[in-house]
């Protein structure tokens, strides 16, 4: 889509600056439509989607309005707590930890230092430092490392402290990691947990501003997902951790201080399957991780302007959910994918092929893409803002796809 | 074979004659789970006959497999008196069987592990080792050796073994039967057969793609490995995998790896688990002269270093690291000092007896210390690989040189000879034997279908949480909900 001119306002949700560690809590809870999105979700996992209309409308109805309140989800059992997604992570985490002891955290700063996001702060003391490794700066050994540690059956989380330096590790990620199940012929099995902050940040460096789920997307073997708000970040930990197979985590550097209601009991989410965050009829909007906001920030104007976009976070990025993603194109007949990837080779261009193999007959249009522009982060901080999809832009592309209202 | 026989009943009578008393041989012990208890004899008339059936013609296939099993239990647990007294015990309880169904083909196979239990085996033998050691920043250790005959007809057999493989391999790959790349360790078989004496079955091994000897030294079979080479089911990796791609669980083989030096970081996670998992074992992380420049070998050694991990570091130096020789490509190819703050011995790498010495003393020094380096000054004959002519950055002369001189099989068959442990004749009859073995194995795998179509989607993700792999064609929807 083209671009605007720089006469783009910052929306609001651009209050996070500074350090990771800077809270801005006030105004993203207003963004954040998590409650209603979660009653839904919980929804779907027991029934297929079309059958719970009142479900339905009670979500619309919630998202309609600004949702500054925090409307109470009725799936929640005694009121749950509230808390930044660092510590969803931190608390999955944890968990999984007490409850089988071969899982493990290798990575650099996880140990003494709490970790460079505080994700593993505390840690160190409670499980000790064997099981809260703290490594040299060698991504490349310490990746292999853990893969060769999964192989005998412990389950180590490897932590990247930010997603590009895993590049490093390259070799051992797609050549050990996600094949050795497959040429050993099922023998051995690599329960590998990879997670890490990636993404465009606030002013990072192009080095540091890496995307790396188009990198790893084509690697066999592997399972990707991607987490975005407190909620799913706990449950994506846990399953990734349970899961048999090497699941890479993508975390994202500006959500690490979102806040959100999570229920008091135990749960997971589904690897494999996508999140219903705002249910709709006239054009399906797929995104994951930071663009999430960003859309939801861009369908208050369409909802304004008369539209009624569905948004699914698709969360999975290997294996897709096609089931969802499929249902809801034959309710809509219109896609657009917004995402942070490079527009060469990134998750919006295998989603989009993936679709149009699918469910051609059932598209009114062609799938509209928007991703961040094919160049270097710049460190300058409106360059950087140009590089990314803003929402502006998914007005834009929204109204240019339905037809002006 | 008289005096053998009376060696039998004389060590059956000192080993039965013990604890168990002389209850009825043919008791009918419903319980046949029972491993530990010695059969009773009640009279050496019996045991004679059995002993007479040696000579019987008929050995039905599946008791020979036990009975090399038994063999091979007793060796791989370091031939010790109640190692030995347990494979006698196992030969026993299948005497017994075999009586009770009639089988007497089967007493063959049992009286051959009974007397080579008893006659051969635990006689040490003391040996020196030629070629002395050279040690980093540790001391070397004894050239003197204990070594039994039993061991170094196991050597002999073993290398043959690996060596007709190898060779059988080499005309495989010409035929076409074999495609690809093909690694062949025809000149290093000391290396890893050497090193399965000082393991067991805690110990992890991993290497480099020049693995098919080493994987039949952790428990595979030459069928598997051929069928493996040939891409059908029967393989080890069920014809996914491929030369490079041998991997043997059960026998705490990792591999078989096609990166060059990728596999160091995964031999220091196995450590890892294994000191994380409190398992007394030691991991060997083999890898040859051209991965020694690798920068992920050196950060391995570091954080196994660092955290003192049970992992030796075995370096099997063949001086070419594909078609560059060593001198061309490491400033310093003394690789056993690389380690630096790791300590490294060098070690003969066409001595089994030396190298199963030093693997030894490494095991020991890793499980109180953390890593050690060993350098195995060993060579190839065949190229880097079947596609290299392997004379074009080396002399024949050279190879056929290091043949005459220092080939690993030819230093066994001297020990044999010399301690008279075996005749010229006796050798030939293993080597007979082995032949037909590998060449049983490769018809066999020749037979072995091609793994069927819907082979190409299976083992890509393993069932868990609703995980499909998807194929080229996407129509097909499919996502399991919870």
């Amino acid at each position: 889509m083209a671009m605007a001119a720089a006469s783009s306002t910052l929306p609001a949700y651009h209050g996070l600056r500074g350090s990771p560690s800077a809270n801005a809590k006030s105004k993203l809870s207003c963004v954040s439509a998590n409650p209603p999105s979660r009653v839904v979700v919980r929804a779907l996992a027991s029934k297929p989607w079309a059958a719970s209309k009142t479900l339905r409308q009670v979500a619309a109805h919630a998202t309609a309005v600004a949702s500054k309140e925090a409307v109470s989800s009725s799936s929640s059992s005694q009121g749950g707590h509230e808390l930044l997604m660092f510590e969803a992570l931190r608390e999955g985490l944890g968990e999984e930890m007490e409850r089988d002891p071969n899982v493990c955290v290798i990575g650099e700063d996880v140990g003494d230092y709490g970790g460079s996001y505080k994700v593993t702060k505390g840690f160190s003391e409670k499980f000790g430092s064997w099981r809260v490794l703290d490594t040299p700066i060698a991504e490349n050994s310490f990746t292999g490392m853990a893969i060769g540690a999964a192989m005998t059956g412990l389950r180590p989380v490897v932590e990247g402290m930010n997603m590009g330096f895993l590049l490093l590790a390259y070799n051992q990620i797609a050549n050990n990691c996600g094949m050795l199940h497959y040429t050993s012929g099922g023998q051995f099995t690599i329960p590998v947990v990879i997670r890490g902050p990636g993404g465009v940040g606030r002013q990072l460096g192009a080095e540091h501003s890496q995307r790396l789920e188009s990198y790893f997307q084509s690697v066999p073997g592997l399972q990707m997902v991607a987490c975005s708000t407190p909620y799913n970040a706990k449950g994506l930990m846990k399953a990734a951790i349970r899961c048999e197979n090497p699941v890479i985590l993508y975390e994202h550097v500006l959500l690490y201080n979102l806040k959100e209601k999570i229920p008091d009991e135990e749960y997971t989410c589904c690897l494999e399957e996508a999140e219903m965050v705002r249910p709709g009829t006239d054009i399906t909007i797929l995104t994951y991780s930071r663009m999430r906001y960003h859309v939801t920030q861009a369908a208050k104007t369409l909802v304004d302007r008369g539209y009624d976009p569905e948004i699914i976070d698709i969360r999975s990025l290997k294996p897709f959910d096609m089931y969802t993603i499929g249902e809801s194109v034959k309710k809509t007949h219109r896609v657009l994918i917004v995402e942070e990837c490079m527009r060469t080779g990134g998750i919006g261009a295998s989603l989009r092929s993936a679709i149009m193999e699918s469910f051609w007959d059932e598209l009114d249009g062609p799938i509209g893409c928007l991703s961040s522009q094919d160049v270097p982060t710049p460190y300058s901080g409106p360059l950087e803002e140009l590089t990314v999809v803003q929402p502006h832009q998914i007005v834009t592309a929204v109204e240019n796809l339905c037809g002006k209202k | 074979m008289a005096k053998r026989m009376q060696g039998i009943m004389e060590s059956i009578q000192t080993l039965c004659s013990g604890d168990h008393g002389n209850e009825g041989f043919m008791q009918d012990d419903e319980d046949e789970e029972e491993e530990n208890g010695v059969g009773r004899l009640t009279s050496w008339a019996e045991l004679l006959g059995f002993g007479l059936a040696v000579f019987s013609e008929a050995i039905a296939p599946q008791l020979q497999c036990f009975c090399d099993r038994t063999l091979g239990f007793a060796v791989g647990q370091g031939g010790s008196r109640e190692a030995w007294i347990k494979a006698v015990a196992m030969a026993m309880s299948l005497v017994r069987k075999a009586v009770k169904k009639g089988w007497v083909g089967a007493l063959a196979p049992a009286a051959r592990v009974m007397s080579q239990a008893l006659s051969t085996a635990s006689e040490p033998i003391t040996l020196d080792i030629p070629v002395p050691f050279k040690a980093h920043k540790v001391e070397t250790p004894s050239v003197t050796v204990e070594t039994s005959a039993q061991e170094l007809t196991n050597f002999f057999k073993t290398m043959f073994i690996m060596r007709r493989m190898e060779i059988a391999a080499d005309s495989l790959y010409k035929s076409k039967f074999i495609r690809g790349f093909c690694h062949l360790y025809d000149g290093q078989e000391a290396v890893c057969v050497g090193m399965e004496a000082a393991l067991n079955d805690k110990d992890c091994i991993i290497t480099a793609y020049r693995d098919h000897c080493t994987h039949l030294g952790r428990g595979g079979s030459v069928l598997e490995v051929f069928a493996e080479l040939m891409g059908r089911k029967d393989g080890c990796s069920l014809g996914k995998g491929g030369s490079m791609h041998m991997y043997n669980k059960k026998g705490g083989f990792y591999g078989g790896n096609g990166i060059v030096g990728a596999q160091t970081p995964l031999g220091a996670g196995l450590a890892f688990a294994q000191k994380y998992l409190k398992v007394e074992g030691v991991t060997l992380a083999m890898y040859g002269d051209g991965a020694a420049n690798q920068g992920q070998l050196f950060e391995a050694m570091n954080i196994s270093a660092l955290w003192n991990l049970p992992v030796i570091y075995v370096c099997e130096n063949n001086h070419y690291g594909m078609g560059t020789a060593e001198w061309r490509s490491a400033k310093s190819p003394e690789y056993y000092k690389r380690g630096d703050y790791i300590p490294g011995l060098k070690v003969d790498g066409m001595d089994c007896l030396a190298v199963k010495q030093a693997v030894k003393y490494a095991k020991e020094y890793a499980l109180q210390n953390g890593p050690m380096v060993l350098e195995m000054d060993t060579y190839r004959y065949h190229g880097h690989s079947m596609s290299d002519p392997g004379s074009t950055y080396r002399t024949r002369d050279e190879i056929s040189g290091v043949r005459q001189e220092r080939d690993p099989i030819e230093r066994i068959r001297k020990l044999l000879l010399s301690n008279n442990i075996a005749t010229v004749a006796e050798l030939k009859t293993m080597e007979k034997e082995a032949k037909k073995e590998v060449e049983d194995a490769l018809s066999k795998a020749k037979e072995s279908p091609s793994p069927d179509s819907d082979e190409l989607f299976t083992h890509v993700y393993r069932k868990g949480y609703g995980a499909k792999a998807y194929g080229a064609d996407r129509k097909e929807v499919v996502v399991k909900l919870p």
